[in-house]
């Protein structure tokens, strides 16, 4: 077995397997924690509340203006390398190619953007990816609450992101190699992930959600 | 993520080191539910809640970002309750909190934290930063590390309902106050409607405002009285960060309510009493509660929304207002004072951090009692001074007596050319009779 042949079979099974079973148990060791019924008098009915919980899920996204000043720089600059991240994974022909036959669905309407695009969008990635992680080594906020998990999440992210553009422009040696290092990245991402501050791509709507309900249940902005 | 089990109100100075570690965790334990869970899981290490803070704002130290504050409570939680807790633990990857971390984190958790909420409204995680930085004073009480200033005022207000020994009992002050403007001031009635608690900073600093809401009270007729067992609406239970103690006060007055079947609780000029007793109270006592809660700009706005009460209006002065966070952000309490101002016709020039965004006053969270917290406090004050001053008003509102009394500090330190007022006490001068 070739170390490609390793990489995109049992390799990313297993890989997977951990991906799912840990993201579903870290999910469930959150939910089953204890959960108390609110015997405060609401200030919004339970309807209401709920509403303002779904607001907050979308209006957290954008920096409510009393703060925008201080954190646009950092936004734009995160948003920027996540939706490059999303752009690349989804909508890359060989990224698309990849789902299809990791879950054996043909989705022929499925989009995808031409090569030279996700060339120069992974590019900018990087670039972004970058900033980020000068940013994260140099602002004295970010320096002292950095630990291990920001910066191997950081490590992981560079290798599938490097391999990746090496693999389009033919760099670095062997292609099965450097696609092998590639799909290699990807997996350890998959491991990494239920352990990791990843987690927040699954956290981020009920966290906006519940304290946004908690929120809007006292009638106070969220 | 309170509940209601019982908690440790001694002085924990005296015990052991370890035994000090342990009531620290247990305390944390108590709070290990599903939504701290969720706060503590979803952070993202992105450090915005460092732009919201008026402490790291004021000094740019790192230290003062929100979520490092929370840091212990964090640890313990990733090592006793997190879903790898037993690997974390296996492997020594997260350490037990110690009483030297602990004694490390005070100045964080206490003197460099108003419990202003701020940081809970910027986090692009939705977490409730705030929320977790108060579960981390509580177990720095049960290590017997709060600050003496509030753990001893908080000891005592539960034994004998005042946080300090008055120069003048409190029920003679009421009866001197009511007798001195002329007002009727009902103290210690069997049966009312309504009753009312008064902030400590306005018995002894600010005693026109105690009048200025007799005088209301009185001018709409309303059957209400205070009761000498529950009239400090202070809680210093809550500024120190014990359950047990904010429990004992809190009771103190739920009992006397229910004693004389009041419908209403009226909440005066204080922010944290708000918090303590609209929002905090139910949920530590475990039940709800059998009747209303309200701060004294909500009922006025009631009243006036029922017609019940005209104002006249006051000239048209440049007019700035404070929204005290515990009101405000922490409480909903938004539109009330605006209602009155704009019935009375002030002509008001809102701040430009404003409403649920508004910057602390500095002194909350029991700061202002904080000698040792004083010099940041100034650093973190003068953020909201200028703010004023930009507005060009010349009058300065708010709704709190903590606000107040912080402000006071403020202008006396900075030589600053104004003074907070009372709304309750414009209200009070412009009911229409």
């Amino acid at each position: 077995m070739s170390l490609l042949e390793f990489s995109r079979g049992p390799m990313l099974h297993a890989a997977l397997i951990i991906f799912v079973f840990g993201v579903l148990w870290r999910l469930v060791a959150t939910i089953l924690l204890s959960r108390r019924k609110r015997q405060s008098e609401p200030r919004n009915p339970v309807g209401k509340s709920a509403v303002g919980g779904a607001i907050a899920v979308g209006s957290r996204s954008w920096p409510h203006p009393e703060f925008i000043g201080r954190t646009a720089f950092g936004e734009a600059v995160g948003y920027g390398y996540h939706l490059g991240l999303f752009a690349i994974v989804l909508l890359g022909a060989p990224h698309v190619v990849f789902w299809k036959n990791l879950f054996g669905i043909s989705a022929t309407w499925w989009p995808t953007l031409p090569g030279g695009i996700v060339s120069i969008l992974s590019i900018a990635t990087i670039f972004l990816m970058l900033i980020a992680t000068i940013r994260r080594m140099r602002h004295p906020v970010l320096r002292r609450i950095s630990n291990f998990d920001d910066w191997f999440t950081l490590v992981i992210l560079y290798a599938l992101m490097l391999t990746g553009v090496m693999a389009v422009f033919g760099i670095g040696g062997r292609y099965e190699i450097i696609l092998a290092a590639h799909i290699i990245s990807f997996n350890a991402l998959l491991i990494w992930f239920p352990f990791s501050k990843l987690m927040h791509a699954f956290y981020i709507f009920p966290s906006r959600f519940f304290n946004g309900y908690l929120h809007s249940r006292k009638g106070a902005a969220s | 993520m309170t509940t209601a089990n019982p908690t440790f109100t001694g002085n924990a100075e005296q015990l052991a080191p370890s035994d000090r570690e342990s009531r620290a965790m247990a305390e944390f334990a108590q709070h290990f539910g599903a939504m701290a869970a969720l706060n503590l899981e979803s952070c993202i290490h992105c450090g915005m809640c460092a732009d919201a803070c008026h402490f790291y704002i004021a000094t740019e130290d790192p230290k003062y970002t929100p979520i490092l504050k929370a840091e212990p409570f964090k640890q313990a939680y990733r090592r006793e309750s997190g879903a790898f807790a037993p690997f974390f633990k296996l492997f020594g990857l997260k350490k037990k909190v110690t009483l030297d971390q602990l004694q490390e984190w005070q100045e964080l958790l206490f003197d460099s934290c108003t419990q202003c909420g701020r940081c809970s409204l910027i986090c692009p995680m939705g977490i409730e930063v705030a929320e977790l930085i108060e579960v981390g004073r509580r177990g720095m009480f049960e290590a017997g590390l709060a600050p003496k200033e509030l753990a001893d005022r908080a000891r005592r207000q539960a034994e004998t309902g005042a946080p300090e020994e008055p120069a003048t009992p409190y029920r003679d002050l009421v009866n001197e106050l009511a007798r001195k403007h002329g007002v009727e001031m009902p103290l210690d009635k069997d049966r009312a409607e309504i009753m009312v608690c008064a902030p400590r900073n306005d018995l002894e600093k600010h005693p026109e405002a105690v009048v200025a809401m007799a005088r209301i009270l009185n001018a709409l007729d309303a059957d209400w009285t205070f009761r000498a067992d529950a009239l400090i609406a202070e809680n210093y239970g809550y500024y120190a960060g014990s359950r047990g103690l904010q429990r004992k006060i809190t009771s103190r007055i739920v009992d006397q309510a229910k004693a004389i079947g009041a419908e209403l609780v009226l909440v005066p000029e204080c922010g944290h009493a708000y918090t303590a007793l609209r929002w905090q109270a139910a949920e530590l006592l475990g039940e709800e509660l059998p009747f209303r809660v309200r701060h004294v700009t909500e009922y006025l706005a009631e009243q006036l929304a029922e017609g019940n009460l005209e104002l006249s209006t006051v000239g048209g002065e440049p007019t700035t207002f404070h929204d005290p966070c515990q009101l405000v952000r922490k409480g909903g309490v938004t539109d009330a004072p605006r209602m009155l101002m704009e019935a009375m016709g002030v002509n008001l020039r809102e701040l430009e951090n404003k409403k649920g965004f508004t910057f602390c006053c500095g002194g909350g969270g029991g700061v202002n009692d904080l000698e040792a917290a004083r010099p940041l406090r100034y650093r973190a004050q003068e953020i909201k001074l200028r703010e004023v001053d930009q507005t060009g008003a010349s009058r300065f509102l708010t709704t709190c007596s903590d606000c107040r009394i912080a402000f006071d500090d403020a202008a006396e330190h900075f030589n600053w050319d104004k003074r907070p007022e009372s709304l309750i006490e414009m209200v009070a001068a412009n009911i229409k009779e």
